[in-house]
């Protein structure tokens, strides 16, 4: 085997961990934002905006990523809207991930006792004020640990972009496997990369975990 | 005029009605205690001031708005009714200080500087004065629930609903936030207590109301009530908790 193909192409790998990383974080923030809107259509009283949220969860959960991202880079350009894989992947990624976040929040914002959101209320709060202020913030707190994990899902399914052509971890390693057929040592090399990425992440959850706790009962 | 107006109202949970016909009018600066037992509507009664609960028939009119209406905006009747919970619902996550500006500065647009001088005088007022940075899980049962009595009076409501405030409590607490909620019955602020410490009702109550099953059995003065109860089930009721 030769393991010096990840010494010599070490500067397009590193550059691929990049790509993966740009693709992870926006990705995640595109997710969070669409599964703060998800959980709350989710835990509100009109039944039309739960109907929405609950149909957004379900249609986007049991398909597969992959198709999302398919779908996004080549049949949008069939009603005018091209883009490239990376963005194609951000998306799909996002989209995708947003669902599950979504009904991770709800959970959390349902854990939440009903008096604290009858506490707010009764103080004049906005009914958002009141989410914004009392209820999600007690509710990420216990949903931590599952937003981690679905982080860490999220970084691992980012190496479907490399089927759109993205150069990320995986599609740099793809390139250099099929140029010099040193596909142990890649594939191993890649494993490594994504754990570079993977398990700060998830030493990173616990600490924000931790740090939330103080001073909460 | 009367500050808390109901007028024949009814409401259910489902099929189960809840309250029955109830009228019920409270005078300004009133300390009205309600008891009877437990699911007699008792708390659904008050929940329904400041629209916690919404009334399926009736009128519901707090100084002079009516609750009842889904066009009235509820907010500006919640910023006139102060409530306090069994379970004190305090913020986990805010510190005693944050619990009690919170309302004031997002609601009122206070300026933050005069909103925590008046959550210290507030916090010295019911006895807590040093405990502006706990947070509530630092604190006593007995003293979240004296917190919760400040953050409702830091947005100056001219009503304050008691949901059974010393249910959940030690024995030994109790006291302690019945003092406080004795000490602001004399301030003429109008209260509305539901709970079941008679002591507390005969000592600062100006009228109690007792009902059952959905619907006012009896109202009367403290004296009327605890020596000459008209209704047998208000009878029945004093018999067995007195």
């Amino acid at each position: 085997m030769r393991w010096s193909v990840l010494t010599d192409n070490l500067d397009i790998l590193l550059q691929g961990l990049l790509v993966t990383l740009q693709v992870s974080v926006l990705a995640w923030l595109l997710a969070v934002a669409i599964g703060v809107v998800v959980a709350l259509l989710r835990v509100t009283r009109s039944r039309a905006a739960r109907f929405l949220g609950t149909a957004y969860v379900e249609f986007v959960r049991n398909v597969p990523l992959l198709v999302l991202i398919f779908f996004l880079f080549f049949a949008l350009p069939d009603i005018g809207i091209t883009l490239s894989g990376f963005w194609a992947g951000v998306i799909g990624l996002g989209v995708y991930t947003g669902a599950f976040i979504g009904e991770v929040l709800r959970s959390g914002i349902l854990g939440v006792p009903r008096g604290q959101l009858e506490a707010a209320l009764s103080s004049g709060l906005t009914y958002l004020q009141a989410m914004r202020l009392v209820i999600l913030p007690q509710a990420i707190r216990t949903t931590i640990p599952p937003l981690g994990n679905q982080t860490i899902n999220l970084i691992k399914n980012s190496s479907l972009t490399a089927a759109v052509s993205v150069f990320d971890i995986l599609g740099t390693a793809n390139l250099i496997g099929s140029r010099t057929f040193a596909f142990t040592p890649v594939y191993i090399g890649a494993a490594m990369l994504y754990l570079v990425l993977t398990i700060p992440a998830a030493i990173g959850v616990n600490a924000v975990e931790r740090r939330l706790r103080i001073g909460y009962r | 005029m009367a500050i808390i107006e109901f007028v024949g109202v009814n409401k259910w949970f489902d099929k189960l009605h809840v309250l029955r016909d109830v009228d019920l009018s409270i005078e300004r600066g009133e300390v009205v205690v309600v008891i009877g037992p437990s699911g007699s509507g008792k708390s659904t009664l008050i929940r329904c001031v400041n629209r916690l609960e919404t009334v399926q028939d009736g009128q519901v009119i707090v100084d002079g708005q009516h609750v009842e209406d889904p066009r009235t905006d509820i907010r500006r009747v919640r910023q006139e009714v102060g409530m306090v919970f069994q379970q004190f619902n305090l913020y986990p996550h805010k510190t005693v200080m944050q619990n009690i500006t919170m309302a004031p500065i997002r609601v009122k647009k206070m300026p933050r500087a005069e909103a925590e001088k008046r959550a210290h005088e507030l916090l010295e007022r019911v006895g807590i004065g040093e405990k502006h940075d706990a947070y509530p899980g630092q604190l006593s049962g007995g003293q979240q629930q004296r917190v919760a009595i400040a953050r409702a009076l830091a947005m100056s409501p001219k009503i304050l609903l008691f949901d059974e405030p010393t249910s959940a409590l030690d024995p030994e607490m109790i006291k302690e936030v019945l003092d406080v909620m004795k000490d602001l019955a004399h301030t003429g602020i109008t209260m509305v207590v539901v709970t079941h410490e008679m002591g507390f009702a005969r000592e600062v109550a100006n009228r109690v109301i007792f009902m059952d099953a959905g619907r006012i059995i009896e109202v009367g003065s403290p004296e009327h009530f605890f020596q000459a109860p008209e209704q047998d089930r208000t009878k029945l009721f004093l018999s067995k908790i007195l």
